[in-house]
């Protein structure tokens, strides 16, 4: 995408390999602190992925909506959730984003308008179109991105969400992040149409491919499908064609891939491709400079786990708090 | 005091709500241009056009999913499930989504939701229309469950459940919906939580709620020809349960008989008799008693159906095995 990347500033361009250095790094400790006992239950890492939440998210205002599944620590991250409450909640700790009650697989964070990641398969997509509809009664001009993988794509839920985010003309995008696998099963053996944005068609909704392993291209055409939301109300579907280089989840041992595939797609990981973009900058990006962004983010991500290390666990009497709305919350 | 029908009740609550609030909204299968299947939404689209009064596809998990999404986003919808049969296809946004968000989320969102639903079963609508599920949700933390039995209850806990902050599930009953009863001129609301002492009585407690609290009182009614005074106490609102006037009138009356539609096995009435042994233990005077439904899916047949429901004379001898 040689235009946007004229277009892009050195600084803002930097931010983008920050980021997904971030996401990287981040994800990297969070596998050693499962390893290690600190992070239990379900851990679906996003190692590979990076390009599609900080490219997509890019592209958006701060007051969009981000909604997703769970495998959203990146897209809780690009979305600026702070790195310590990630950890914590992943440690389960009383400073997490959500005091250790939702976990690695339910972050949350109303404030930056991270709308939560939610763990029964394509159940985040009838909620995005409610966000829509929020948006659309309320006549603001916010828009909705909602990220899903592609196993969510043969869900009930996936094709009633589309088809009423167009009959109503809402400002959803769909996102989806195809890395070929639902679980163990290549989406060949799941889908009967594996080209998903093909499914757009079906709804009389705009469905475009995406490269999902470079970020520039995931920025261009989120920042289409964005314009078109906020100007004709409409839904999108974008499929970024991606892989995750890690398992399903920190369970999966992996058996069902080939390592010629894996290293395929690792050929092409989006950090190294970005960072050789960056050095060829015309304002001139230096090796030294990336060595100096990574070892800022590594310090980053280790005072997270120093935060969540030292963080009290959530009060016993907290444990039957906010089951309901507290009647004092009301007035 | 003017009288309504229970559809009516419901009428004039939503469009009392929708004047007092903009953020509340209707959405559902043949909500507008239909005006309802039962008519409680008649005439709301003329008054308040398709933004507030949304017709959508039959398609249940996104009706429920796409109105807690909104709930979140600051909007008050009130979804109406056509019947609570087609609610199971939403099961998954009820239990995973509505239910959960408050708290899985630490409380930093809410989901000010009613979903409105019909249920009941004598219509010979056979084994797929004629249910009674109150317990599916009763059974999930994080929501209210409301079953009112007469137009005024219908009307007062509809608004309450509209203005509160939690997910309702409001189950209506299709056999009620032309029932006729009193209902205030004035604007009034009741609260969640409440039982109502319908009729008082010192000999037998009989609780019920929904179209079986009219079986209740219809059975009190027999035996006060016989000089058994009963006590019914209709429960409305299913979860929170309003234990202490239960309490209160095991204290006053020393027996129980729970009178319910829906299937015996997992019905709320065990989980009032366990409680009511938990805490009023010493008061009993006799085992507790449940009239209900045979565990049976609905057959069609008519004598077949009246055999599966509760009747009146099943409420008279559950009395008399323990006077």
């Amino acid at each position: 995408m040689p235009k946007l990347e004229a277009a892009l500033q050195k600084t803002e361009m930097v931010s983008l390999y920050r980021q997904m250095m971030l996401l990287r790094q981040f994800e990297e400790k969070v596998a050693e602190m499962y390893t290690k006992g600190h992070v239990a239950g379900f851990c679906h890492l996003y190692i590979g992925q990076e390009a599609v939440a900080v490219g997509a998210i890019s592209a958006l205002e701060p007051e969009d909506y981000v909604i997703s599944a769970y495998r959203e620590h990146g897209q809780a991250l690009a979305k600026g959730c702070e790195p310590n409450e990630v950890m914590a909640e992943l440690f389960g700790k009383a400073t997490g984003l959500c005091g250790g009650r939702g976990g690695s697989m339910h972050l949350f964070d109303l404030e930056k308008r991270f709308m939560g990641g939610f763990a029964i398969v394509a159940g985040q997509l009838p909620l995005a179109v409610g966000l829509g509809l929020a948006i659309d009664y309320q006549k603001e001009d916010h828009v909705v991105l909602c990220f899903f993988g592609d196993g969510a794509v043969n869900e009930g839920a996936f094709h009633e969400s589309l088809n009423l985010a167009k009959l109503w003309n809402l400002p959803v995008i769909f996102i989806c992040e195809n890395n070929l696998y639902g679980m163990g099963t290549p989406i060949e053996r799941a889908t009967s149409l594996v080209d998903v944005a093909h499914h757009g068609c079906a709804y009389g909704i705009p469905g475009i491919q995406a490269d999902g392993m470079d970020v520039l291209a995931m920025r261009e055409t989120v920042a289409q499908a964005v314009e078109h939301a906020r100007t004709q109300r409409g839904p999108y579907l974008i499929e970024a064609l991606t892989y995750r280089y890690r398992g399903h989840s920190m369970a999966d041992p992996l058996k069902y891939r080939t390592q010629s595939e894996v290293e395929v797609w690792q050929s092409r990981d989006p950090l190294r491709t970005f960072s050789q973009k960056l050095l060829q900058h015309r304002d001139g990006v230096s090796q030294e400079e990336l060595e100096a962004v990574e070892k800022e983010v590594a310090q980053t991500v280790a005072q997270a786990v120093a935060f969540a290390q030292e963080s009290p666990d959530p009060p016993l009497d907290s444990l039957m708090k906010n089951i309901y709305v507290e009647p004092s919350e009301e007035d | 005091m003017p009288t309504l029908a229970y559809r009516d009740a419901l009428n004039q609550a939503l469009k009392e709500e929708m004047t007092r609030d903009e953020r509340v909204f209707l959405m559902g299968e043949e909500v507008a241009y239909y005006e309802g299947s039962f008519k409680v939404t008649r005439g709301l689209l003329s008054e308040f056009g398709p933004d507030r009064v949304r017709d959508t596809p039959i398609a249940e998990e996104v009706i429920v999913g796409s109105a807690v999404g909104a709930a979140m986003g600051g909007l008050r919808p009130v979804a109406e499930l056509m019947t609570v049969n087609f609610g199971l296809l939403a099961m998954d946004q009820i239990v995973n989504h509505a239910a959960k968000i408050h708290y899985m989320f630490n409380g930093q969102v809410t989901v000010p939701l009613v979903i409105r639903a019909p249920q009941g079963s004598g219509k010979q609508l056979g084994a797929q229309h004629s249910q009674q599920l109150e317990m599916y949700f009763v059974h999930c933390p994080g929501l209210i469950v409301l079953a009112p039995s007469t137009p005024e209850d219908a009307k007062g806990l509809l608004k309450t459940a509209i203005r509160d902050e939690n997910p309702v599930i409001f189950l209506e009953n299709q056999n009620l919906y032309s029932l006729k009863g009193e209902v205030p001129p004035e604007e009034y609301t009741l609260p969640i939580g409440q039982a109502n002492v319908a009729r008082k009585g010192e000999d037998v407690t009989l609780i019920a709620y929904s179209a079986a609290f009219h079986l209740a009182m219809a059975a009190a009614d027999t035996l006060a020809e016989e000089g058994v005074e009963a006590e019914v106490i209709d429960l409305r609102s299913l979860l929170p349960l309003d234990w202490e006037t239960l309490i209160a009138s095991v204290e006053k009356t020393h027996r129980v008989v729970i009178v319910s539609e829906a299937w015996q096995t997992g019905n709320l009435a065990g989980e009032i008799a366990f409680t009511l042994q938990e805490r009023a233990f010493d008061m009993l005077d006799a085992p507790i008693q449940r009239v209900t439904a045979k565990d049976v899916p609905m057959p069609y047949s008519k004598h077949l159906e009246q055999a599966a429901l509760p009747q009146q004379r099943d409420v008279l001898e559950a009395v008399r095995r323990i006077l």
